[in-house]
Order: C-alpha cells, then structure tokens, then sequence
C-alpha cells in the first residue's frame, strides 16, 4: 500500500515536473519573441514579407556579435532591416540580396558560412570529433570483450555468498 | 602503449586550455572589412556645410585619403576628436569625414564646437555610402590609397597609440608604393 502512494507520488513529480519544465521553455521562448524589435513595415504580399523574416534572421547583425537582424535593436541592424525591406522591394532576389550583403561586410553577416577552405573545420570538425568518438568507443567495447569470460565468473565463495543474500527473502 | 593512453585526455585538456586562454586575448571586434582590396564605390551625397552642393569619388583628392565616419550620436567620436585635429599636421594623407545617418544642425554645431579637422564632410543622412562601404558603427576610419583601392578599415577611436601602430606603417607602405609607382 505504502509503496504505490510512492509510485504515485513519483509519477506525479515526474509529469508535474515535466509540465513546469515545458511551461518555463515557452515562457522563455514568449519573452524572446516580444523582446524582438518590431517595424513597421508594410508588405503587399505574403510572400515577400516571409521572405523578409527568413532573411532577416539569416543574416548577423555584424556590430552585435551574435544576433541576427531581427533580433537586435542596434542601430546597424535597424538601418540593415530598411535596407532589406527597400531591396525586397526592389524585386531583388534571396541570393542578390545575399550577395549584396556580403560583398559590404563579408562571410560574417552569415549565420551559415559557405563552403571554402577556411571554414572546412567548421563544417567537418564536428563530425571528425564524432566519428573519433565513436572510434573511441568501439575501441574499448572490443579491448574489454577480449577479457577472457571466466575472469568475470565469481569465485565458490562469492558464489555461495551470493545465493546466501538471494535466498534470504 | 598504455601509458600513452593515459596522457589523452591530460593532453586534450592542455590543448584546449591554449586555445580557450588564446581566445582570451583576441578581441571579437577586430573583423576584417570585406572592402579591403576592393576600389572606393561611387557615391553622390552633400557636403555637410554646404547642402547644396553634392560631392563623389572624385572630389576626394590626396594621395592618401582617410574617410573618418563620425557622428554626433556617436560618445566615442567625442574621444577622438583631440586626435583627428592631431593627425592632420601629418601632410602625407587628407583627412575627409563621413558624416553618419547624424542629424545635419547638431553636426555643424559639433564642427563649430570641436574644430573642423576635415578637409570636408560628407553628409550622408540615410546612410547609403556607409551601407556602401561596410560601416557598421562610428567610429570608424578607411584608408584609401592612390589608386582608389580601400587598403584599411580601422573600427573604434583613433588614438596616438592606434595612430602608431595601425595607420603609421600602412601610410609608409603605400608612400613606397606610390615612389615605385612613378619611377
């Protein structure tokens, strides 16, 4: 009896906890969106004013040094936010804009750099720190499978100490 | 063999205990322009004391041209000032401001208050020459050489240290240049 108002009891805690967790991570994720600035800009198609929110948060604010321009209140970035929005208008395309951007301020105001030689360490060191991870691992795993099966067999007396405790129920 | 084994992870630690304490040091504002190298773009903007008249590329004359962007708004700009006044007993470069998304009276007034250091400003209200050349804040200070090309991009104040150390030798390279140039 006493045990299952324990179980329920920690079941309880669990979901409970569980729930306060995911109400803290959405109050969390709330506040962040009302903390964004916001313009007030006028769009004439749906489209377009996507497009805008996409790149705008693909894009770094390069004063701030890790925000993307929806996010920051800096000067630099609401001035970029206008510029964005006038070459939206202009009927400018994703990758001119892009273009446009980098060409000023370089691979910084990308929160996804391209591909080139100075950042192969970027894209693949990640996955050379999992890959030798799981070398790792393997590695043990097959170093301890070679320990001979009877050097973990217990001896008579752990035996008989063993059966001792088990049976005393 | 095992021995070596142990090391690892000591030797991991110390690694990335260097490269944690080098990063320490390096300052996260120091970016390179994505300008340099590339020529000085166009531009047809007002000067700052005389609104009627517009001025470009062109119209920045001198072998080398320092393009200070400053701005009333901006609390460093103010730092820096003493020193921009300082610099321009140096008869190699001229020295043009940039005049950044300010508003215009409170920048003359800024002129009339601190000394003119300028040859001229640029006023560029909406800050298009700045979006042109990369600016992302004031102040900030581009070295063009006598080509036209953008050699430097300098952020934060100029003080004599900087002047020194960043400006000095950059505006010997390019003198060399230029005397290599003509002969």
């Amino acid at each position: 009896m006493y045990n299952t108002v324990i179980n329920y009891a920690l079941v309880f805690k669990r979901v409970f906890g569980f729930a306060f967790v995911c109400i803290v991570l959405s109050a969390f994720g709330l506040t962040s969106a009302n903390a964004s600035p916001v313009d007030t800009f006028e769009f004439s198609d749906e489209v377009t004013e996507s497009r805008f929110h996409v790149l705008s948060k693909e894009l770094r604010c390069p004063k701030c040094q890790n925000q993307n321009l929806a996010d920051s209140n800096s000067k630099i970035a609401v001035d970029l936010r206008k510029n964005l929005y006038n070459l939206l208008q202009e009927g400018k395309s994703d990758q001119e804009i892009i273009d446009f951007m980098v060409y000023r301020y370089g691979d910084f105001v990308l929160y996804r750099p391209p591909l080139k030689e100075q950042t192969y360490i970027l894209w693949f060191g990640p996955i050379v720190i999992l890959l030798s991870f799981f070398l790792g691992v393997v590695f043990v795993l097959r170093k301890r499978s070679k320990l001979k099966a009877n050097e973990l067999d217990l001896s008579a007396e752990e035996q008989t100490n063993l059966n001792d405790i088990l049976n005393k129920k | 063999m095992k021995s070596i084994i142990r090391f690892i992870p000591l030797i991991l630690f110390v690694l990335l205990g260097v490269l944690l304490y080098r990063g320490l040091f390096l300052n996260p504002q120091a970016m390179p322009s994505a300008m340099i190298g590339k020529p000085l773009p166009d531009f047809q903007l007002p000067m700052l004391k005389a609104t009627d008249k517009m001025v470009g590329r062109e119209d920045l004359k001198g072998n080398i041209v320092l393009l200070n962007v400053w701005a009333t708004w901006c609390i460093q700009c103010k730092y820096e000032h003493p020193y921009l006044l300082d610099i321009i007993k140096d008869k190699r470069i001229k020295l043009y401001g940039l005049n950044f998304t300010d508003d215009h009276s409170a920048a003359l007034r800024w002129l009339k208050q601190y000394k003119d250091p300028y040859v001229f400003s640029i006023f560029d209200e909406q800050g298009a020459l700045g979006l042109d050349i990369g600016v992302f804040g004031a102040p900030e200070t581009f070295v063009i050489d006598h080509t036209g090309i953008i050699r430097k991009r300098f952020a934060g104040p100029i003080n004599t240290q900087v002047w020194n150390n960043e400006f000095l030798p950059l505006i010997e390279t390019i003198e060399a240049e230029m005397s290599q140039d003509e002969s």
